[in-house]
């Protein structure tokens, strides 16, 4: 049985006179990607922080594991079990990949009066090892994170998103400016996360988009105006027209 | 071998640290303990500034608070107790701290910036403009505080050598202490709430909690600075929370390196002296009057010339010491 793990209702946020979202409804489900692609300024990345705590929305509730989440901040968010990744690269660069990872992963074992060395958290220490093992950069582990392809960053985001032991992960385009070689193997990586977490993708990769998920919502100008499944959606000529169309 | 250099160069700086009082004059002695009470007055702010990214400009308030709070407090006919005294300066630059906090860390950036130096000011007002503290004029502490328990003394830090070794302990346990913080998972966090705060919350950190957090503890630190100073001189006047000092402390951590504990301890140092040269009128005659001037143009100059702050320039060296000696071997 498919568990929804994320659920959003009636979500309308502004901006002064332009409403970035409009009405929308969306569910996450364990064991699924869920797509939302649309043109530039269609209000993805808005849904994303409204999702993730970042703004907060004029309408509409969130609910995570049946608890309504539509006035947490972003940090008891996160605790509760929501990762995101940035369409920009957030890593640390200075730091090393693993400290990168361990830091994050530091979130879900603060301590304000621990006077041990932070290297010596065991658990975050733990939590970042598995998270880099999932993202596939446990070899790069001591390189500082600076320093890693462009690809690699990317995956440094996923894997800082994981450290943390989410269950519901919001990625807002993790796949942007990557080769195809690159694109794949990060494909590979959500396709080997989907059993485990209920997974938002937003992404403008479309044959990515077609490969990997399993639902698919379309926005224009912050309204949904198609959802199904990739197959429905790619028939839906609403969509086409509106979207797809420009592409083919 | 390296490890034997260490413990040598440890062991001499002890020796010289003890030694200093009977070789130097009063004079030194008393720029001594000056320019380590800048230092740690310059450690606390480069707890805010270059560990948790958070530029201040009213730093100064919460030293002044503290030394107008040991000089208030101690009786008209005695000295104080240290006991009380001392915590009691620091826990008042905290609680300014803790009010004033909360308000600005709502502010990012240039607001932060104006918000503290906006609540320095209404401090330096409030001893500037009231007969509070004695109005400009200042007031004069007679007695330095003493560690009483009981009748019993413990220590007295009248003798010139006492107070030196006492201040000097005070900077390296503050030193040790922000060593130690830096180190801890706290520590951890605030150096990824200063490179990425955004992605600090994502995590999961509540990170307003963190930043009020350390700017107490720094404006505390700061607090020991100001009880040592008032102790130090046995005067205060209300430019000691005047923005002036906080940005002269501010160019401290700045010129020294910022994110560097050292850092601090450096630019404390050599903005201290550089002061005293350019205002010693054995060393410049009477160009001295001018030290605002000169003493401008090197800051400008130090800052053109080191790019990272004092103790960033080892690392300066190295840069460009492999820079040339690539340089050739390309060429070939």
């Amino acid at each position: 049985m498919t568990q929804t793990l994320l659920s959003a209702h009636n979500i309308t946020r502004r901006f002064g006179g332009l409403t970035a979202i409009d009405n929308v409804s969306l569910e996450l489900k364990r064991g699924a990607v869920h797509a939302v692609i649309g043109t530039n300024g269609a209000g993805k990345s808005t849904l994303v922080s409204v999702l993730s705590g970042e703004l907060a929305p004029n309408e509409g509730t969130i609910f995570m594991n049946q608890e309504n989440i539509t006035n947490w901040p972003q940090p008891k968010r996160a605790r509760a079990g929501m990762g995101r990744s940035y369409q920009r690269t957030t890593i640390f660069p200075s730091l090393t990949v693993h400290e990168n990872c361990r830091l994050t992963a530091q979130a879900n074992h603060q301590h304000f009066l621990s006077w041990t060395p932070y290297t010596r958290c065991a658990k975050s220490n733990e939590s970042a090892d598995r998270a880099l093992e999932l993202a596939g950069l446990s070899s790069f582990s001591n390189q500082t994170a600076g320093l890693l392809s462009h690809g690699g960053k990317r995956q440094l985001e996923i894997a800082m998103s994981l450290s943390t032991h989410p269950s519901v992960l919001l990625l807002d385009e993790p796949l942007a400016g990557m080769g195809s070689e690159e694109t794949d193997r990060m494909l590979n990586l959500l396709a080997s996360l989907k059993s485990e977490h209920a997974i938002l993708l937003v992404e403008h990769d479309m044959d990515a988009v077609f490969r990997i998920s399993d639902e698919i919502t379309v926005m224009v100008n912050g309204a949904v105006i198609a959802h199904g499944e990739p197959a429905d959606i790619k028939a839906n000529p609403l969509v086409q027209t509106a979207y797809l169309g420009d592409d083919e | 071998m390296r490890f034997f250099l260490r413990a040598i160069l440890v062991l001499v700086l002890i020796a010289l640290v003890l030694a200093l009082p009977s070789i130097a004059s009063s004079y030194y002695l008393s720029l001594i303990v000056k320019i380590m009470i800048y230092a740690l007055f310059a450690l606390s702010l480069q707890l805010l500034v270059g560990c948790t990214g958070l530029v201040s400009l009213g730093h100064s308030a919460f030293f002044g608070i503290a030394a107008y709070f040991v000089t208030l407090l101690t009786p008209q006919t005695g000295a104080g107790n240290m006991l009380l005294l001392l915590p009691g300066a620091v826990l008042a630059a905290m609680a300014y701290a803790l009010v004033t906090g909360a308000l600005a860390l709502r502010t990012k950036g240039i607001y932060f910036i104006m918000v503290t130096l906006a609540f320095a000011q209404m401090a330096y007002y409030v001893f500037h403009d009231t007969p509070l503290g004695g109005g400009t004029d200042g007031i004069y502490l007679y007695f330095r505080p003493e560690l009483r328990l009981g009748d019993w003394v413990v220590l007295n830090i009248d003798n010139s050598f006492t107070f030196y070794v006492f201040t000097l302990a005070c900077l390296l346990l503050s030193w040790l202490f922000l060593a130690l913080l830096m180190r801890s998972r706290f520590g951890a966090a605030l150096t990824g709430i200063r490179v990425n705060e955004q992605r600090m919350r994502a995590a999961g950190f509540s990170t307003f909690k963190y930043k009020l957090t350390a700017y107490v503890i720094g404006c505390g630190i700061a607090g020991v600075a100001g009880f040592l100073y008032a102790a130090k001189d046995g005067y205060v006047n209300p430019e000691l929370l005047a923005w002036e000092q906080s940005g002269l402390v501010l160019l401290m951590v700045i010129l020294g390196g910022m994110g560097r504990l050292w850092g601090a301890v450096l630019g404390a140092i050599a903005l201290t002296l550089l002061q005293e040269v350019f205002q010693s009128q054995a060393l410049l005659g009477d160009f001295a009057k001018n030290w605002h001037l000169t003493f401008g143009l090197a800051i400008i100059a130090l800052v053109a010339v080191l790019p990272q702050g004092l103790a960033g320039l080892p690392e300066q060296w190295r840069e460009r010491r492999r820079s040339k000696s690539i340089s050739p071997a390309s060429a070939q």
